[in-house]
């Protein structure tokens, strides 16, 4: 079993995962801060792969990624610093980022380096659900690595029930229609659409994310879902100044 | 108007070949569905139909003046023909799809309109049907191209848009496009995403080259009486994203004795660096929704490009043409910098035409074909130069 089905068949809710940027604020924290919040606490850790167009991102995560590609950051890059990563770390392991620099690295490559590294997940957003199906989702469960998809307020049932038949993870649900780290807090509205969710039963542990960023969200988000990701939150406590391995753990430990 | 049949055209899925496609965050993928569901169904309905005819011929002005060139035609020795795009209103072909695509947007009860632009003639033909049907409209623009293309901005603001500054990446079209694919991620109910070219996720490319086919469709007609043959022996455009091309090439593309040249922007020359010519520096890949050529580094990160021309500075084609340049059923030219600069002075001094600095690059490939005198040549002039009166005054000055 993967670490990720271990985790949700072992912790059935306020599941912590945080999301930041490989390669910032500078280009080798990447492990520092993987290792500070296993020790923290964090459940899972989502380790974003910078790109230059990231259109689902919003200002703080792009700016992360700007700076990371700066430091010299790229996917060659981060296998190097993630592969003796499990000597270190128990905690689940994903990669998330867009399809145009994994298809330049090589996808062949690519996966290898996943498996060599023990990474647990991926979560790419514009990878078509079809094109997963018919190239990709055989090759993934060879070797463990699960395949997260995302829904929207605006995804209809139908395909929410196609989503959950074809995650072996969890779902990454995001909180409303938007970029990330856009808006913040929890609406009524938003709070109908997770209703509507739980009330589906899906097979798979749910995540919220977007707009997830202290505590009172953090807890409200865990009323509906199994869990929740911070990341705009998380990389804007990174990047203050002082201790990095500090600043991680008095993040964590103010949401926990 | 049905869609055709054609092995250059895009498939139900929308892939040209191996490009296209909809490589989509489930987060646009609502209003992407929605469009793909009902856009054909629109498109082929009696009303938009007349509609979109009767706009094009009293609005903007169509159909567009097939021109025989003959001091340029005497200059290179062949029979020239200029497709006047440059008189549509607005100045360019742009508006051609913009007229179609406000349409399918009220249609599909949409209250607000956003679009990208890189020399702002997209943003102006998007202004001016947002004016025209009164709907809300918001242009994003890269920084950059705000302070390069002032009299466009200008334009757009008369007409009651309101433009707002792409700061991301190098802040040109690219970074544009960015902006208005997250504006419409945050917006996913009233907003209609409005695109320059054929470039985006399925149904875009499709859905603008078919916007564009008027072009070719009334070449045929005016070749005919002009020629008394329907098909010319080339059909020459620039390419940014490509739509003014698609659309100049879209009913000969099955046609295959009409020689179709693409011509990209090679800014300071290829070998530089400094250029826009995707299918000479690009690699396969994902922008903006599809999958096509595009410029990118050894690590997939996509490169800046470099063009004189605001509308030609995109790091992508539209895949139509990464298709017509794999399949080598196109003939991909590339013009500096330089040499569109005095394509667009000849034009100027034989004819009395000062083209777009665009529409300049599709005249600078006429140098690098070798014609028969017997050849019919169809340039698409996509756009007149007013916007670019600050770069030929700087070149006047300079001489
Ligand atoms: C006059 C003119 N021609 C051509 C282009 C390039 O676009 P496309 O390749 O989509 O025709 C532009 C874009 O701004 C333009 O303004």
């Amino acid at each position: 079993m993967n670490r990720i089905n271990q985790l949700f068949e072992n912790k059935k809710n306020n599941i912590l995962t945080v999301y930041f940027t490989a390669g910032f604020p500078e280009l080798n924290d990447t492990l520092t801060i993987l290792k500070s919040a296993e020790e923290a606490g964090a459940d899972i850790v989502e380790i974003g792969m910078p790109f230059s167009d990231p259109l689902a991102d919003g200002p703080t995560i792009q700016a992360s990624g700007d700076k990371a590609l700066e430091n010299g950051m790229s996917i060659a890059k981060l296998f190097e610093q993630l592969k003796d990563m499990r000597k270190e770390i128990s905690i689940p392991v994903l990669l998330m980022g867009y399809l145009n620099p994994v298809h330049r690295y090589g996808w062949d490559k690519f996966l290898q380096q996943c498996e060599y590294c023990g990474i647990d997940g991926l979560i790419l957003p514009d990878l078509p659900i079809e094109e997963y199906k018919s190239d990709f989702k055989d090759k993934f469960e060879k070797i463990g690595l699960s395949n997260v998809f995302l829904i929207t307020p605006q995804t209809p049932n139908e395909r929410i029930r196609m989503i959950d038949e074809l995650s072996t993870g969890f779902i990454y649900m995001v909180s409303s229609a938007s970029t990330t780290g856009a808006k913040s807090g929890i609406t009524e509205e938003q709070e109908a659409y997770f209703n509507r969710i739980a009330q589906m039963e899906l097979k798979s542990p749910v995540q919220i994310g977007f707009g997830i960023s202290d505590r009172g969200s953090f807890n409200r988000a865990c009323e509906f879902a199994d869990g929740a990701i911070i990341g705009s939150a998380f990389i804007k406590a990174i990047q203050k100044s002082g201790s990095i391995d500090v600043n991680v753990k008095n993040f964590i430990s103010s949401i926990k | 108007m049905k869609q055709k049949k054609s092995k250059y055209l895009a498939d139900n899925q929308g892939y040209y070949g191996e490009f296209g496609g909809a490589y989509i965050p489930e987060m646009l993928m609502h209003n992407v569905e929605e469009l793909r569901e009902n856009y054909e169904e629109i498109m082929e309905s009696e009303e938009f139909k007349s509609e979109y005819k009767s706009l094009l011929k009293d609005y903007v002005g169509r159909p567009s003046p097939l021109y025989f060139a003959p001091r340029l035609s005497e200059q290179y020795k062949t029979n020239i023909y200029l497709k006047r795009e440059d008189l549509n209103h607005t100045g360019s072909h742009k508006v051609n799809n913009t007229v179609g695509q406000i349409l399918i947007a009220k249609k599909l009860g949409k209250k607000r309109i956003i679009a990208e632009t890189g020399a702002g003639q997209h943003g102006v033909a998007t202004a001016t049907v947002c004016a025209l049907m009164g709907l809300e409209c918001v242009v994003y623009m890269g920084a950059l191209d705000i302070s390069r293309q002032a009299p466009n901005v200008a334009r757009m603001k008369m007409l009651g848009a309101e433009v707002k500054a792409a700061t991301c990446g190098n802040q040109t079209l690219k970074d544009a496009t960015n902006e208005a694919i997250r504006d419409w991620i945050n917006n996913p109910e009233d907003t209609f995403y409005i695109i320059g070219s054929v470039v985006g996720p399925h149904p875009y490319p499709n859905m603008v080259a078919r916007l564009q086919s008027v072009i070719s469709e009334e070449m045929k007609v005016q070749l005919e009486e002009k020629t008394g043959k329907q098909n010319p022996d080339y059909v020459v455009a620039c390419v940014g994203g490509g739509s003014n091309a698609a659309g100049a090439f879209y009913h000969f593309l099955d046609d295959e004795d009409v020689k179709l040249v693409a011509v990209e922007a090679a800014g300071l020359g290829n070998e530089t660096g400094e250029s826009a010519a995707t299918t000479v520096l690009g690699e396969t890949g994902y922008i903006h929704g599809s999958k096509t050529l595009l410029m990118q580094s050894d690590d997939g990160q996509i490169t800046e490009p470099y063009s004189i021309s605001a509308g030609l500075d995109y790091p992508g084609v539209g895949p139509i043409h990464a298709n017509l340049f794999t399949s080598s059923r196109g003939l991909f030219k590339s013009a500096t910098d330089e040499e569109a600069l005095s394509a667009a002075f000849e034009l100027t001094s034989l004819e009395g035409i000062i083209p777009a600095l665009e529409s300049a690059h599709a005249l600078a490939a006429l140098k690098k074909i070798d014609f028969k005198p017997e050849d019919v040549v169809v340039v698409n002039l996509s756009g007149r130069g007013d916007k670019d009166m600050e770069t030929y005054i700087n070149v006047m000055e300079k001489d």
